[in-house]
């Protein structure tokens, strides 16, 4: 039998399993309404949900299984597991932390988050630690070329790495670990505050697209669909090039060009919401109250309009800042983006990229793209975390 | 017995908020028999909707039915199982609520979702259901029935998507009907249409139907027996007639007396004085349609003009004429005799502080991210120049002559407010500016009899004590009663009468104010049965507008 006949004997025993646990679930319970009104779709879930957790735990049983000096094919599933179970405790224990101290209003936040968005925010908070106080944390310097080079981690000697480089070495000798550091530095920075001006730039235009209307709204909002039009990564790399050009010229770092760039072509996105949203709050009464009184238009785009916004920009402020910062990886690994000797994630990935393929024969080999990768998608995945819970709590006020 | 069709006992229900579950429903019982209307009134928060719902075994979002049965024909709804639920509901009970434009879903035909149970439930064909459907709008006196279900739900009116959905309703010939407030959003002159249609397909087909509303002389029509609720709790339950003569407890008696408030006559206008507002041959349109035609008036210093006429007649055009929010193509404003600015942009600042709006939906009205504090102190900082102390001692002045508790309202958000205090903040908002003139835009149907009733009363007092002048734009007749001087009836776009309320009232009028007064239920239960047996079905409402 080929391999996607196995996986429909698989589906069809599955849903055996699914008929049969309702059943016996209605018998044992006396036909409860839990399982009474139970469809076959969410028992067949349930069932599956429980084949995905057993294959985890197999997986899991077998990294543990082979002794690590031999190519482990679930060397990086065991790994992932615990790192899930061990953030996972983290979170549950600083969710219960932030419902125990602070004042009224944050304990009452934390008692209403789900684990997930506390699990988020304690990303967050580590990576805002680990950037802020990189010059302390980090063994060596970013740029620091020491004489070994190619140090596998793992700090055991025997296997060809060296306790003083936990993490080892780069092809150039520099110490990876404290690149990782320096890199939340660098790129979560940079990430932020690029993100913050295309929020200054597109919501304010946006609102006042929405309050005035007119030429005004139909040039600015023309000018963004042609900006958008344009894919944005080869937009930014087209600029990029041109303004690689331009920064030794003006003598101005290229690093500042990347950061306007990038926030004008990502404005685009936050304008069109901005926009949208404002323009729901126009209409409003009391955005006409307001107007009859006399206000001027500082007051109505800060005051009356900007309060009723916030829920949603944050809420995009999450996404935005996700998009932003793979960009500067995507562009970072393409060469144009934060340039060396600064460390970057992008460009750990982009450099290390070979040792990828050394997973097979040395697992532990493998981790220095792995792990620069893994921070940005760990971040990535915070945020959205927070995102999805600010979203739902902003849905839920407006009942 | 055997003709006992719902029966609802020690029924408690629960809604979560703060993550605790609080009763909404602390333990109603209810009795129904075959082909019985059961009228359900109260105030809003009363539960009625919340029973109405339970009646089908269906609780919304975050609450659940803690406790009690709802047996409807020998089975249990609050145990009964997902499956037997879907066998009943649709076929046996079915559900009329009170905004048909939401609940129609816009992508389908009319005939296509009224087909849908019937199909569903193996009552019929979809060629029978059909034919079936054409007859029920021939019975609810829907124009043209053989082709209006063809149409899309924004293709009809308001009445008629309302009739539309009682005839889905009893598309599988139920047992019983919940009608959620079917009339409330509607002008009076569908609203009469609506009732006489719904009252005879009931009785016609001898279906039970549980009325819910909140106006009485509705309930009046429509029950055979009516239950007062108040806050969960039931207050009285008696049969109409019982129930409007002699009702027993004092908060039903407070519900009926509140029809009785009206103003004392103020003395006629000195021939000669100068009016605050004189609206002078205005005439305005929205793009290429004109929507006002020569309309003038004028409002006198310390008095109460009524502006009276159906969605569409043009009434809230005016005002926003008067405010400069739409200049007027043709015509002029004047303002204590001085010609206004058209577009509110050139006004000064003291032309825009003497003329004050209040809003109808205190929801829209209020920045739901601004403290009371913060809505009331602006326009005192924006037109007095007050800050600090002496802007608080303003806002706590203003908060109490609407009767609110400045040290208790003065930080909370407008979520944190009932929908009559919301609308008191409004009008302390209007008069923080120290105004001459307030428009009121229908600032009381969004609100319940009782606390309308409120809002009334304070206004008029607030004009008695700071000499306002008010243009009261409405459709209730009876909000016209209590608190005009004057009324003006506008129609398509033009004044068809104008003069004392007095005067109004009595005959002989304009047809279609004729027809306006005498389509608003009254307390008694015959008043819809004299009234159609006087002019006849088809000469009531809108088809009597129609007409002329």
């Amino acid at each position: 039998m080929t391999w996607w006949m196995w996986i429909i004997v698989a589906l069809v025993v599955m849903g055996g399993i699914a008929w049969a646990m309702r059943a016996v679930g209605q018998m044992a319970t006396g036909n409860a309404p839990a399982f009474r009104d139970m469809p076959f779709g969410v028992a067949y879930g349930y069932v599956i949900g429980v084949a995905f957790l057993a294959v985890v735990v197999w997986a899991y049983l077998q990294s543990m299984s082979a002794e690590t000096a031999v190519a482990n094919k679930f060397y990086f599933v065991g790994r992932a597991v615990e790192g899930v179970i061990m953030f996972s405790i983290a979170a549950y224990l600083f969710r219960m932390l932030g419902r125990a101290v602070g004042t009224y209003w944050t304990r009452k936040m934390f008692r209403s988050m789900p684990l997930t968005a506390a699990f988020g925010i304690l990303v967050m908070l580590i990576y805002a630690f680990v950037a802020i106080f990189a010059g302390l944390l980090a063994p060596y310097g970013q740029a620091e070329i020491l004489p070994f080079a190619n140090i596998v981690p793992g700090g055991n000697p025997a296997l060809g790495g060296d306790p003083n480089h936990i993490m080892g070495t780069d092809q150039i000798g520099r110490d990876i670990l404290s690149r990782l550091i320096y890199g939340a530095q660098n790129t979560v920075g940079i990430a932020f505050v690029t993100t913050l001006l295309a929020f200054f730039i597109g919501s304010s235009l946006g609102f006042l697209a929405a309050t005035l209307g007119g030429w005004l709204d139909q040039l600015l909002s023309r000018t963004v669909d042609v900006l958008m039009a344009i894919p944005s990564l080869i937009f930014a790399l087209l600029l990029m090039t041109i303004a690689s050009v331009w920064a030794p010229q003006l003598g101005i770092p290229l690093t500042y060009f990347m950061v306007l760039i990038i926030a004008v072509i990502d404005s685009t996105r936050v304008f069109r919401l901005a926009r949208a949203v404002g323009a729901n709050i126009v209409v409003m009464d009391y955005i006409e109250a307001a107007k009859l009184r006399g206000e001027g238009l500082g007051y109505l785009v800060f005051k009356e309009i900007l309060p009723n916004a916030t829920a949603p920009l944050l809420a995009e402020f999450g996404l935005r800042f996700c998009f932003v910062f793979l960009t500067i990886a995507a562009l970072s690994f393409l060469g144009v983006g934060i340039q060396p000797p600064l460390a970057d994630w992008g460009t750990m990935v982009r450099d290390s990229a070979a040792f990828i393929n050394y997973a097979a024969f040395a697992p532990t080999a493998a981790l220095p793209p792995l792990l620069a990768a893994g921070a940005i998608a760990l971040l990535t995945v915070g945020v959205n975390f927070v995102v999805d819970w600010m979203l739902q709590k902003t849905s839920g006020l407006k009942e | 017995m055997t003709d006992q069709l719902l029966k609802i006992r020690g029924l408690k229900i629960e809604g979560r908020s703060d993550e605790t579950w609080n009763p909404i429903i602390n333990g109603v019982d209810l009795d129904l028999k075959k082909g019985e209307v059961l009228g359900l009134i109260g105030e809003s928060g009363a539960g009625k909707s919340t029973i109405g719902l339970a009646a089908m075994g269906f609780t919304r979002d975050g609450v659940r039915i803690s406790e009690g049965s709802v047996v409807f024909d020998g089975v249990d709804l609050v145990t009964a199982s997902a499956k037997v639920k879907r066998g009943l509901l649709g076929k046996r009970i079915a559900y009329v609520a009170q905004s048909a434009a939401a609940s129609f879903n816009p992508a389908h035909r009319i005939i296509d979702q009224h087909t849908e149970a019937p199909t569903q439930h193996h009552v019929m064909s979809r060629a029978e259901s059909t034919a079936d459907g054409i007859e029920l709008y021939r019975k609810l006196r829907l124009p043209d029935p053989e082709n209006i279900g063809f149409r899309y739900p924004h293709q009809v009116s308001g009445g008629q998507l309302q009739r539309a959905m009682t005839a889905m309703a009893m598309s599988c010939r139920p047992d019983l009907i919940i009608f959620d407030e079917p009339t409330t959003a509607l002008d009076v002159t569908t609203q009469i249409e609506v009732l006489a249609a719904i009252r005879e397909i009931v009785e016609e087909y001898d279906t039970a139907a549980i009325y819910i509303t909140h106006d009485l002389a509705v309930v009046a029509q429509m029950a055979d027996t009516i239950k007062v609720l108040l806050r969960g709790d039931e207050v009285e339950e008696a049969d109409t007639r019982t129930m409007l003569s002699a009702p027993t407890q004092d908060y039903t008696k407070s519900l009926w007396a509140v029809r009785s408030f009206e103003r004392p006559r103020k003395p006629a206008v000195v021939s000669g004085a100068v009016p605050v507002v004189s609206v002078r041959k205005i005439q305005a349109s929205y793009g290429k349609i004109k929507v006002l035609h020569d309309v003038s008036f004028d409002i006198h210093a310390g008095r109460t003009v009524a502006v009276v006429g159906e969605s569409g007649s043009g009434k809230s055009t005016v005002a926003r004429c008067i405010t400069g929010l739409l200049p007027p193509s043709v015509g002029e404003i004047a303002f204590d005799g001085d010609v206004l600015p058209g577009d509110y942009r050139k006004r000064p600042k003291d032309q825009l502080r003497q003329a004050q709006m209040i809003y109808q939906m205190a929801d829209t009205a209020l920045n739901p991210r601004k403290t009371i504090g913060q809505i009331i102190g602006r326009p005192v900082q924006f037109y007095t120049g007050l800050t600090g102390s002496d802007r608080r001692r303003r806002v706590d002045e203003l908060l109490n002559q609407i009767e609110l508790e400045p040290s208790e309202y003065f930080n909370r958000l407008p979520s944190e407010l009932s929908g009559g205090q919301k609308q008191r903040i409004g009008i302390a908002r209007a008069l923080a500016a120290e105004p001459k003139f307030i428009i009121c835009d229908e600032v009381t149907s969004a609100l319940d009899q009782l606390v309308a009733e409120g809002i009334l009363r304070l206004l008029a007092d607030l004009q008695d004590k700071l000499g306002l002048s008010y243009m009261f734009i409405t459709h209730d007749l009876a909000t016209v009663r209590a608190i005009a001087d004057e009324v003006v009836v506008m129609k398509e776009g033009r004044v068809v009468e104008q003069g004392e309320k007095t005067a109004m009232f009595l005959p002989p009028h304009h047809a279609y104010t004729d027809l306006l007064l005498s389509s608003v239920p009254e307390m008694d239960p015959d008043w819809l049965d004299n009234l159609l047996t006087e002019r006849g079905i088809d000469n009531i409402g809108d088809a009597a507008v129609d007409k002329m």
